[in-house]
């Protein structure tokens, strides 16, 4: 436990240090949000509709561009070979990097939401069950980004690579969050699709850092 | 398992390859507590790689790395938890202090209770402990990475280069740590181009050579 607390300040701590790389994140994804309305236009019950939508592909693309330093800069200084070799379990350490990661990128998401989904004109019902679908999903977002960050941490250019293999991973995210919202809105029963999400947040968190701690390993040889 | 109480290390008809191109192959030798080996060969002629393979980080292509009698790769983090490795990189973190640096290195290898102020006293960083670490100079940044050696009771060690923009104190410094951890029936298995000091250890040499 002290290994995931360690990793866990350790990198908020770093995070604090390189704010220009949090902000840029958190900037790209409100940039999207507010645009798409603009390049819409006036038409306020089309941008409703997928403002559930909007939001969510944002929030996956804004997560996978600041995924990949979580791994990259520990690779780069030659700190992964002393995490391998350390006295904690690999994938405890991983556990630790994922949950900083979703700390520094997922919660400004959350923040920021209520106040962006103003631009897309959702009611307030709508806004409280696209939280959860956040509040839920991003953290399987770190997750399972940090598989893909491991395999092609080792590469020179992995990020289309990253891209690559990361996006289908997330493919379910998205569908379940987004018919959720869907499904609230027409006043069906959201248990299936929270079910469902939070059967994919316990499998994320217990099972991603097994096969992330694997292919780091693979990475640094 | 009485054979296998003394740890040694035991590596036999190793070979690695990088790319397309063989480093060495059938190499073999044993390593006993208290000894010092001491790696030379011509650059990229496989040292690093060689250090990888011992410190169990990389697989060789063919060959075996035993530690008291078995596996290294059957020993896994029971293995990893006997050594202390200072790779080529530093593996410390730029953005953090040189405090919360050796904080790190202590909580991630737990070793010897000494304290985090008496480490940068022996390291000469005394005065710096609140800069952050890019801002040190590179023999600087090198001895902080090296201060690993200071708290650590693993009794195998693996230095790449250790001495790479070291000043000659700092130099002498860690040529006293490994004398000191090889009278104390530790090993260390150190690369370097310059000539080393270590009177007073039992030196072993290795020359590696280009493979034909």
């Amino acid at each position: 436990m002290s290994a995931v607390m360690y990793m866990i300040r350790r990198d908020l701590l770093l995070a604090m240090r390189q704010r220009a790389e949090l902000v840029n994140a958190v900037l790209f994804y409100s940039f999207i949000v507010v645009l798409f309305p603009l390049a819409i236009g006036a038409k306020a019950e089309l941008i409703a509709k997928v403002a559930p939508a909007i939001i969510w592909v944002a929030a996956l693309l804004s997560v996978l561009l600041s995924i990949d330093r979580t791994f990259r800069s520990d690779f780069e200084d030659g700190t992964l070979e002393q995490l391998i070799l350390s006295a904690h379990p690999l994938s405890l350490l991983v556990l630790g990097k994922i949950l900083a990661h979703w700390l520094v990128s997922g919660v400004p998401l959350l923040v920021l939401t209520p106040l962006l989904t103003l631009f897309l004109g959702l009611d307030a019902g709508s806004i409280k069950v696209l939280m959860l679908t956040l509040l839920l999903g991003t953290p399987v977002l770190s997750a399972v980004g940090a598989i893909g960050v491991a395999l092609t941490v080792g590469l020179r250019r992995g990020g289309i690579l990253l891209a690559l293999l990361v996006l289908p991973m997330y493919v379910p995210v998205l569908i379940f969050a987004t018919v959720m919202v869907e499904h609230a809105n027409s006043g069906l029963s959201i248990r299936a699709d929270l079910s469902m999400l939070i059967a994919f947040l316990i499998l994320a968190i217990t099972l991603a850092p097994l096969p992330t701690a694997a292919a780091l390993k693979v990475s640094v040889s | 398992m009485a054979s296998t109480s003394t740890p040694s290390l035991t590596v036999s008809a190793l070979a690695a390859v990088r790319g397309e191109t063989r480093l060495f192959s059938d190499l073999s030798f044993a390593l006993q507590p208290g000894q010092v080996l001491f790696i030379q060969g011509g650059n990229g002629c496989g040292k690093t790689s060689l250090l990888y393979i011992l410190a169990g980080l990389r697989l060789a292509e063919s060959g075996t790395v035993c530690w008291a009698g078995r596996n290294i790769d059957d020993l896994g983090k029971q293995y990893h938890s006997q050594l202390c490795f200072v790779g080529h990189n530093n593996g410390v973190k730029a953005e953090l202090t040189v405090w919360e640096n050796i904080l790190g290195f202590q909580l991630l290898k737990p070793g010897k209770k000494e304290s985090i102020q008496t480490t940068i006293d022996t390291l000469g960083l005394a005065g710096y402990e609140d800069n952050l670490a890019y801002q040190l100079s590179s023999g600087q940044q090198r001895r902080l990475a090296l201060s690993r050696l200071l708290f650590s009771q693993h009794p195998l060690w693996i230095l790449d280069e250790p001495f790479t923009s070291l000043d000659r104190a700092s130099i002498r410094l860690f040529e006293s740590q490994v004398v000191a951890h090889s009278q104390q029936g530790g090993m260390v298995i150190i690369t370097s181009h310059q000539p080393l000091d270590l009177s007073g250890g039992d030196a072993v040499h290795l020359q590696l050579d280009k493979a034909a």
